[in-house]
C-alpha cells in the first residue's frame, strides 16, 4: 500500500514536467498546425541556460535567489528563441503546405543540437540540488524527495493559470478563436501575426520552464531533446491537440502509467506509453478532449493537391535519367556505386511515403515500420531459415504490406496528426521489439545479410536495385493516375463529395496504406542486402524522419520529388558528414535555407519557376 | 641514345617505388563523435596523440607515416558500414581502427570480412563482437562485458549480501551484463538469490518509479549498469530516496571519468566499480602518457584517451613486427602479439582476438566535492576469460581458422 501511494507521487511528479513541455506543444500546435519538431530543442535549451544562469546567479545573489531567478530567466530566454523563430523562420512558410514547417522545425532541432554541443561542451552537467528542497520528507515511512513535492504542485498551478490566460483574457479568447478555425478568425480581422508570434512565445516559454526545472532532477546533456519530444508529441496526441485540460490528463496518465509500469511489466516500459497512445486513439480517434477542427478549405501550393501529369518533355527527362543511371557504372568508382544505389534504394522508401502522403493525403510519422519490417523480414528469413535472397525480396514487400494492412485498419479511421502519431506509435512499438528482444538480434542486430552470388558485386547488386525501384516507382506512378489514384485524391480533396459519388474512401485509404507499406518494405529488403546487417535503427524515428525530410525536401507536387529530395538529401549529408564536425550544423542550415528558397519543395518550386509543365493530372 | 632511353625506363620504374616508400599507411577510423562527444572526443585525442609520436619518431615500415582518416558515423551502424565501405575502396584504407558502439562495430567487423579487411575495434562492448559474431578480420581492446562482469562479480562474492536486485538498460549491453554477472556470482555463491530486476528503457529512465521499486523489494545489494544521463538521475534520486543507505552496490563502468565526472558531490561512496584512476597511477609509463596528454590537450585524459592512444600504439607494433601492412601477415603477428601499453603489458590472444587489456576496480569516494576511486587495483583482463573451451564454443570456427 505504502509503495503504491509513492510510486502515484512519483507517477504525478514525472507527469507535471510532461504536462510543462506538452501544454506548449499543444498551444503552438492548436493555433498554428505547426508540428513542432523543435519543441524537445526548446526544452533542452532551457535546461542548458538554467544551469549555467543559475550557476551565475547563485554566485552573484547566494543560493535560493540566484537559483530561482536563473530558472526564470531561463524560461524567458528560451521565449525569446522561440520569438526569434517564429519571426525569421515560421512566418516566412505559413503559406506553404502545413506539414512543410515540420521539415523548418526539423533544421532547427539539427542547429540546435550542435549549438549546444559548442556552448556548453560534451560532458554531462549536474546542477545542485534546488535551494530550499535539497531534501527529503518523509511520507508514509518512505522517503520522498521535497523538489518532486514541488513539481506536483506546480502541476495545477500552471494548468489554472493557462486555463485564465484562455478563458479571462481577450487575448485567450482570440486564440481559442484560431484554435478552433482559423480562417474565420482571420477573417473576421484579427491580426494573426501578431497572434501567432505570441503563441510560440508562450509555447517556448513553457517548454523553457519545463527543461529548466528539470535540472535538479538530472544531469543536462545532449540527448534531452530527443527524449522528451516523442513523449511530448504522445502526451498531447492523447489529450487532444489544443486542448490544455486534455494535455494534463493525458500527462496524468502518462505519467502514472510509467510508474506502474515499472512494478508490473519493468521490460516494457519504453512501449508502454505507446500502447496507451494506440488504445486511446483506437477507442477515441480525437484523443481525450480533442475535436476535431475545421480543415483548410484552400490548400497550399506544395501539398501535393496539384500533381501534375506527364508531359512528353517530362517523359524525356524520365528516361534520360534512367539512361543515365543505368551508364553510371562505366565512370563511377566503387563507393560512388555504393553511394548511389543506397540513393536508389532510399528514393523508393520516399516514393512510397511521397504516394500516400500525396496521393492519400495520409500523414506517416512511421514510416520506417514498414521499410524495418522489409529489412527485418529478409534478414531474418535469410539467417535463420537459409532462404536465399530472391525469397526475402518477394516476402518483405508481402510482410510489410500485410502489416500495413493490419495496422491501417486503425490508422485510416483517424486524419491529419492524430494519424501520423498513431503510425509513429506502431513504429515505436516495433522498435523496441527489435531493440530489446533477443530473437531479433536486439541492438547488436542481424548481421550476414550479403546478397546471392549472381549479384554479389557493386555493379550487379546496383542495376538489381536500378530495376526494381524503377520498376516500383512507374507502378506506384500508374496507381497515382489510374482510378484507384483518383479516388484516392478525391478522397482526401473532399471526403464528402467522395462519398457522396460512391466511392468508400476508407477502403481506398487503407488500400493506398498497404501498397505504400509494401513498396517500403520491398525498399527495406533492398537496403538490409545492400548494407549486409540490419539493426533497429531501420525501425527508428529518425528513420522515418529521414523519410518525411526527403519527401518535403523534393516537394509534394510532383511524382520526381522523392527522388530529388532523396538525392539533395543523402549526399549532402554524406558528404557534409565526411568533411565537417559539425554536420549537423551545417545540414540544418542547409535544409532552413532550402525550406526558405523553395517553400514548395526543390521540385515543386523548380517547376513553377520554370512556369512549363503546368498540366494539370 | 639507347642509355638515354634506358636510364629512362629505369626512372619510370624507380618512380612508383620511390613514391610506394613514402606512401603513408592508411588507417580508416570511425566512431561516434557526434553522437557520444563525452567519450569519442577524448578517445580521438588519444588517438591523435599516438599518431603524432608515431610520425614524430620518423613513421614505420622505413619511414612510412601513419595518415588516419577519420570519420563520424553519427551513432547508426548503417552510416559506419558506408564509410568503411568508402574507407576501404576510394580511400584504400590498409585497415579499419575505432568504433564506440557495439553495433557499429559489429557492423564494421561485418564489413570487414566481407572484403578481407583487418578491423582493430577500439571501445565496443559486446561479447559479440568476438565471441559469437567474431570473424578472423577484428581484434578488440578493450575489456569486453564479459570481463567487466567478472571482475565484479569476483568482488561481489567477497561480500556477506545474499539476497541482489539489478538495474540495466534494456538492450542488449544491460542484458548480457546482467545475465554474465548472475552466472558468474551464482558459480561463486550458490547461496545468493536474484530477487528483483529493473530494465529502464535506455536514456529513459523512470528515476523514482524504478528507485522505488527496487528498494520495494529490500535487496541486500544493487548491480547498477545503467550509464551517462540514466546514471546520474539514479544516483541523484537514490540519494535522496536513501536507497543506497545500507546496501551494497556493485556498478558496471562507474568509476570511468567519463561517467564518474559528472556525479560530482552526489558520487555514492563506496559503491564498487570499475574504471580508471588517472590520478593515482603511478606507473612510469601511465605517467609519461599522463604528462604528455595533459601537456598536449591541456585537461586530464578520460579512458578513452588510454583506449585511443593505446589501440593506434598496438597497430603500430603490429605494422613494425609483421613488416607490412599486409592483411594476413598482420592478423597472423596480432594474433598473440605482446604489447607495453600505459596500464603494462597487454596480449592480444590467438584464441579469440580480444585483448587482455585490463580494468581497475575500486570503491568509490568523494573528495573535495568530485569522485575518486579509492581501494582500487589493476585487473588484469588474462584472468578474467571463461575456459578456452566455452570460447571456442561460442566463436565460429571459420573465425578461429
Amino acid at each position: 500500500m505504502t509503495l503504491l501511494l509513492i510510486q502515484a507521487l512519483s507517477g504525478l511528479s514525472h507527469a507535471a514536467t510532461l504536462f510543462l513541455v506538452a501544454s506548449g506543444l499543444s498551444i503552438i500546435f492548436g493555433v498554428t498546425r505547426i508540428v513542432n519538431f523543435a519543441h524537445g530543442s526548446l526544452y533542452m535549451l532551457g535546461a542548458y541556460l538554467a544551469y549555467s544562469l543559475s550557476q551565475f546567479l547563485m554566485a552573484k545573489l547566494g543560493a535560493p535567489l540566484g537559483f530561482w531567478t536563473g530558472i526564470a530567466l531561463a524560461a524567458a530566454t528560451v521565449g525569446l528563441i522561440g520569438a526569434a523563430m517564429e519571426l525569421l523562420l515560421l512566418r516566412r512558410i505559413y503559406q506553404a503546405a502545413e506539414l512543410f514547417q515540420l521539415l523548418a522545425t526539423f533544421g532547427v532541432v539539427l542547429v540546435v543540437q550542435d549549438a549546444v554541443l559548442a556552448i556548453w561542451g560534451r560532458e554531462d552537467l549536474l546542477s545542485p540540488r534546488a535551494p530550499g528542497f535539497k531534501g527529503a520528507v518523509e511520507i508514509v515511512g518512505q522517503r520522498f524527495p521535497q523538489y518532486h513535492l514541488l513539481l506536483i504542485a506546480l502541476g495545477p498551478v500552471v494548468l489554472a493559470a493557462l486555463w485564465w490566460l484562455f478563458h479571462r483574457t481577450r487575448w485567450g479568447t482570440l486564440v481559442r478563436a484560431a484554435t478552433e478555425d482559423r480562417e474565420m478568425t482571420g477573417a473576421l480581422g484579427v491580426n494573426q501575426r501578431w497572434l501567432f508570434t505570441s503563441v510560440v512565445v508562450l509555447g517556448s516559454v513553457l517548454a523553457g520552464l519545463g527543461g529548466a526545472l528539470q535540472i535538479p532532477n538530472e544531469a543536462v546533456n545532449l540527448q534531452m531533446d530527443v527524449s522528451i519530444v516523442v513523449e511530448a508529441f504522445a502526451v498531447v496526441v492523447i489529450g487532444g491537440m489544443g486542448s490544455i485540460l486534455g494535455a494534463f490528463l493525458a500527462a496524468l496518465l502518462v505519467g502514472e502509467i510509467s510508474a506502474f509500469g515499472v512494478l508490473l511489466f519493468p521490460k516494457l516500459t519504453l512501449v508502454l506509453t505507446f500502447l496507451v497512445m494506440a488504445v486511446v486513439l483506437v477507442i477515441r480517434p480525437y484523443g481525450l478532449l480533442g475535436r476535431p477542427f475545421a480543415t483548410s478549405t484552400a490548400p497550399a501550393r506544395g501539398s501535393g493537391m496539384h500533381l501534375h501529369g506527364t508531359t512528353p518533355r517530362l517523359r524525356l527527362a524520365g528516361v534520360a535519367l534512367l539512361a543515365a543511371l543505368a551508364l553510371l557504372p562505366a565512370f563511377a568508382g566503387e563507393y560512388a556505386q555504393l553511394l548511389v544505389t543506397e540513393i536508389v534504394i532510399l528514393a523508393l522508401f520516399a516514393a512510397s511515403l511521397h504516394f500516400i502522403l500525396s496521393i492519400g493525403g495520409l500523414v506517416s510519422f512511421g514510416h520506417a515500420a514498414w521499410f524495418g519490417a522489409g529489412a527485418y523480414t529478409s534478414a531474418l528469413l535469410a539467417t535463420r531459415l537459409g532462404v536465399p535472397m530472391a525469397g526475402g525480396l518477394l516476402a518483405a514487400p508481402l510482410a510489410a504490406g500485410a502489416l500495413a494492412l493490419l495496422v491501417g485498419w486503425f490508422c485510416t479511421r483517424l486524419t491529419g496528426v492524430y494519424l501520423a502519431m498513431l503510425t509513429l506509435a506502431f513504429a515505436q512499438i516495433l522498435w523496441s521489439v527489435a531493440f530489446q528482444s533477443s530473437w531479433t538480434g536486439g541492438d547488436n542486430g542481424i548481421l550476414g545479410v550479403w546478397p546471392s552470388v549472381w549479384v554479389g558485386s557493386a555493379v550487379r547488386y546496383y542495376y538489381l536495385t536500378l530495376l526494381l525501384c524503377a520498376a516500383s516507382a512507374l507502378v506506384l506512378r500508374r496507381a497515382a493516375f489510374a482510378p484507384f489514384g483518383y479516388a484516392l485524391r478525391a478522397a482526401r480533396d473532399s471526403p464528402l463529395r467522395a462519398e457522396a459519388t460512391g466511392i468508400d474512401t476508407r477502403r481506398r485509404q487503407w488500400l493506398g496504406f498497404g501498397l505504400a507499406g509494401a513498396f517500403a518494405g520491398l525498399a527495406g529488403a533492398l537496403y538490409a542486402f545492400h548494407k549486409g546487417s540490419v539493426f533497429p535503427n531501420v525501425l527508428s524515428i529518425p528513420q522515418s524522419i529521414d523519410g518525411l525530410v526527403m519527401v518535403l525536401l523534393g516537394g509534394l507536387d510532383a511524382m520526381s520529388g522523392p527522388l530529388a529530395g532523396t538525392a539533395v538529401y543523402h549526399l549532402l549529408q554524406t558528404e557534409i558528414m565526411r568533411s565537417t564536425q559539425y554536420w549537423r550544423a551545417v545540414l540544418g542550415g542547409v535544409i532552413l535555407l532550402l525550406v526558405l528558397v523553395f517553400p514548395q519543395g526543390i521540385v515543386g518550386s523548380l517547376q513553377r519557376m520554370l512556369g512549363g509543365e503546368e498540366v494539370k493530372g | 641514345m639507347r642509355m638515354r632511353s634506358w636510364a629512362f625506363v629505369v626512372g619510370l620504374l624507380a618512380l612508383p617505388l620511390a613514391a610506394a616508400d613514402n606512401k603513408p599507411i592508411v588507417i580508416g577510423e570511425i566512431s561516434s563523435y557526434s553522437t557520444v562527444p563525452a567519450f569519442t572526443v577524448p578517445y580521438r585525442n588519444g588517438w591523435q596523440m599516438a599518431v603524432e609520436e608515431i610520425n614524430a619518431a620518423g613513421g614505420l615500415l622505413g619511414g612510412r607515416k601513419l595518415e588516419v582518416i577519420s570519420r563520424d558515423d553519427g551513432g547508426k551502424p548503417d552510416d559506419a558500414t558506408r564509410h568503411a565501405q568508402e574507407l576501404i575502396s576510394s580511400q584504400r584504407a590498409d585497415l579499419l581502427a575505432g568504433t564506440f558502439l557495439s553495433n557499429v562495430g559489429l557492423a564494421v567487423s561485418d564489413i570487414a570480412l566481407r572484403n578481407k579487411v583487418l578491423f582493430v575495434a577500439a571501445e565496443p562492448l559486446t561479447d559479440a563482437l568476438v565471441w559469437d559474431k567474431g570473424n578472423r578480420y577484428t581484434f578488440r581492446l578493450r575489456p569486453s562485458t564479459y570481463m567487466q562482469a567478472a571482475m565484479l562479480a569476483e568482488e561481489a562474492a567477497k561480500l556477506p549480501a545474499k539476497t541482489w536486485a539489478t538495474v540495466a538498460p534494456n538492450y542488449e549491453y544491460g542484458q548480457s551484463a546482467v545475465a554474465n554477472f548472475k552466472e558468474l556470482l551464482k558459480a561463486r555463491r550458490p547461496d545468493v538469490e536474484f530477487v528483483a530486476e529493473q530494465w529502464p528503457a535506455l536514456g529513459k529512465l523512470d528515476a523514482g518509479a524504478t528507485i522505488q521499486a527496487l528498494a520495494a523489494a529490500k535487496p541486500e545489494a544493487i548491480f547498477n549498469v545503467t550509464f551517462g544521463a540514466d546514471l546520474t538521475k539514479f544516483v541523484r534520486e537514490g540519494n535522496l530516496r536513501g536507497l543506497f543507505e545500507g546496501r551494497a552496490v556493485v556498478s558496471m563502468l562507474t568509476g570511468e571519468p567519463e561517467y564518474l565526472d559528472p556525479l560530482k558531490d552526489e558520487t555514492p561512496r563506496g559503491w564498487i566499480v570499475t574504471g580508471y584512476p588517472w590520478d593515482q597511477i603511478k606507473g612510469a609509463s601511465h605517467q609519461r602518457f599522463l604528462q604528455a596528454y595533459e601537456k598536449r590537450y591541456g585537461e586530464t585524459p578520460r579512458l578513452g584517451s588510454v583506449v585511443g592512444y593505446t589501440t593506434f600504439m598496438a597497430i603500430a607494433d603490429a605494422i613494425r613486427k609483421a613488416g607490412s601492412t599486409d592483411t594476413e601477415k598482420l592478423i597472423g603477428t596480432l594474433r598473440g602479439l605482446k604489447v607495453e601499453t600505459v596500464f603494462g603489458p597487454v596480449t592480444f590472444r590467438a584464441l579469440d582476438q580480444q585483448s587482455t587489456l585490463g580494468a581497475f576496480v575500486g570503491r568509490l569516494d568523494l573528495k573535495d566535492g568530485r569522485g575518486v576511486m579509492v581501494e582500487w587495483r589493476y585487473a588484469d583482463g588474462k584472468d578474467y576469460m571463461p575456459p578456452d573451451a566455452v570460447v571456442r564454443k561460442r566463436r565460429p570456427p571459420e573465425a578461429m581458422r
